[in-house]
């Protein structure tokens, strides 16, 4: 599959806070997308014959193909990775499908309007029904307070506190350095609105060791993405963005209920559930973390992306926290990282604008321009059975 | 009084989580032993995931654990859970039930008092005449 297919059209809606998007339909919300991606392009909604997404996207394709007017349907794809997990899969879902030729130009997208459905945050309380293994998992969780992802996550991350000292403060410096990142992106749900360590340190605590600003953004907003092959895409309108590689699933036992993940092997505990992903991703592009110019990653939460930079080999495992306090995620560090302000500090699509800043870092059109950049990861959310993307310009 | 709101979420009883929810009626801790390799095994599945084997037993534990991990929940993010204020939940690792860990909670540690490796032992709630909770309190070391 190396290579074989490129990312060539994006797009992103206006993002904003959750329940503020009122102009449309989430629906709505959606189809703009696909429409302005498309054009994007420099293609026709006609040429579209395949449609890919994850997290069960309420938007299903059946309902977009039909509205838009597509002629010809040859591939739709929803990853069962879990969550956040699945946008780099939905991703890879649509490059296999070009790579095989079961289509030849596939939209990915993810649209989420949380005022008109349900916001993420919330507990899940009441879902529970019949006899699914997900019940009897959440049965062990739920009673106990464990009811949403911020605690799951909080326990994972306290773990790495204890055998690593990781200090709050260095989660301060994902946020901080992610909000400077925003504050330099209009788009961004959090622009011109400065972080301080300060401000991060003081901010009201949510699910200890987090605090308010160690947690993603709410947000409403929508983006898309084409991918075709390489017979087409140096016909685009922009530079393609080709799909180096792509790894997706689990290490073992992660996989116990969106937030009941306790119950794999001690050594998996503190780590973002990265580290297979990792072997096959660098593996099948033939390079190594050293030759990543810029890094988007899944920041559901501050913690996991220091989990998250540990397993993909970009430091040592335990050096998460310094290497972020070293100013490595900045514009001018080792590792820019969630150049536009990532899930905490530009929008909440379930991971999918990261994938979005990687292509305009690649193209060479990102307001935070990494320099000369050739190439980037993007990993979609820890903590869950996940997936991740290798991409070259 | 128990540690969280009578009207939390309880859990859903399936055939696999049964015997383990009986159990805590009863105020007894036990786990899932494969009847092929001995492995304990948590939360209750058909089969053990080691071996494969879809034999188990069911093993009575003391009830001793160690704090693994834990967070400090501020935000009620549950109706039932708005007059509550902050509590803890916990990881547990059970002492005599190798690489089990349960989530519960420390029902008489202060926040600042928790610290991974804190030794515990298991208590039961009765929260509805139906259902039973294993919680822990911290145990002299």
């Amino acid at each position: 599959m190396k290579d074989a297919a490129a990312i060539v059209g994006i797009a992103e809606s206006e993002y904003t806070k959750w329940g503020r998007l009122v102009r449309c339909t989430e629906y709505q919300l959606a189809l703009e997308t696909i429409v302005r991606a498309v054009e994007d392009a420099g293609l026709a909604l006609d040429d579209v014959d395949g449609f890919a997404s994850f997290s069960n996207d309420r938007n299903e394709f059946c309902f977009a193909a039909t509205d838009l007017g597509v002629p010809e349907v040859r591939y739709a794809g929803m990853t069962w990775i879990v969550g956040g997990g699945g946008a780099c899969a939905a991703i890879a879902d649509a490059a296999r499908a070009i790579a095989t030729g079961t289509a030849r130009c596939v939209v990915v997208y993810r649209a989420i309007a949380m005022g008109q459905f349900r916001r993420f945050g919330r507990a899940l309380a009441g879902d529970v029904q019949g006899v699914r293994p997900q019940d009897a998992a959440l049965g062990f969780a739920l009673p106990f307070g464990l009811v949403n992802a911020t605690v799951g996550m909080a326990l994972l991350v306290r773990r790495h506190m204890h055998l690593y000292g990781t200090t709050r403060e260095h989660l301060g410096h994902v946020a901080t350095t992610f909000r400077a990142h925003a504050n330099r992106n209009p788009a961004a749900v959090m622009h011109g609105r400065p972080m301080t360590l300060a401000d991060h340190a003081a901010a009201p605590r949510i699910v200890e060791p987090f605090g308010l600003l160690d947690c993603c953004l709410e947000t409403d907003g929508a983006n898309a993405l084409v991918l075709v092959g390489a017979d087409r895409a140096r016909d685009c309108r922009h530079r393609p963005v080709w799909v180096m590689a792509a790894a997706e699933g689990s290490g073992p036992r992660w996989g116990c209920g969106a937030w009941a993940m306790h119950y794999m092997p001690e050594d998996d505990y503190a780590t973002g559930n990265t580290r297979t992903l990792a072997r096959d991703l660098f593996g099948r592009a033939g390079i190594g973390p050293a030759d990543v110019d810029v890094a988007q990653l899944y920041d559901h939460y501050t913690g996991m992306v220091l989990l998250q930079l540990e397993d993909l080999g970009f430091c040592a495992r335990g050096e998460g926290g310094p290497f972020a306090a070293s100013g490595a995620l900045g514009l001018d560090g080792a590792l820019p990282t969630n150049t536009a302000g990532g899930s905490l500090s530009e929008a909440y699509v379930h991971g999918l604008n990261l994938v979005v800043e990687a292509v305009k870092q690649l193209r060479g059109t990102a307001v935070s321009q990494v320099p000369d950049a050739e190439i980037a990861l993007c990993a979609s959310g820890g903590g869950i059975p996940t997936s991740a993307l290798l991409l070259r310009r | 009084m128990t540690y969280l709101p009578a009207d939390m979420p309880l859990p859903a009883v399936t055939d696999d989580t049964r015997p383990f929810w009986d159990a805590c009626r009863r105020h007894e801790l036990v786990a899932q032993r494969c009847g092929g390799c001995g492995a304990f095994r948590h939360p209750p599945a058909p089969v053990c995931w080691r071996c494969r084997s879809f034999a188990h037993e069911w093993v009575r534990l003391s009830g001793r654990g160690t704090l693994f991990s834990f967070a400090v929940v501020h935000r009620p993010f549950l109706p039932a859970l708005a007059a509550r204020g902050p509590f803890n939940v916990a990881v547990v690792a059970l002492d005599d039930a190798p690489g089990v860990r349960l989530v519960s909670n420390v029902v008489d540690a202060a926040p600042e008092t928790l610290r991974v490796g804190l030794p515990l032992e298991v208590v039961f709630e009765d929260v509805t005449p139906e259902v039973t909770l294993a919680r822990f309190r911290v145990r002299a070391g």
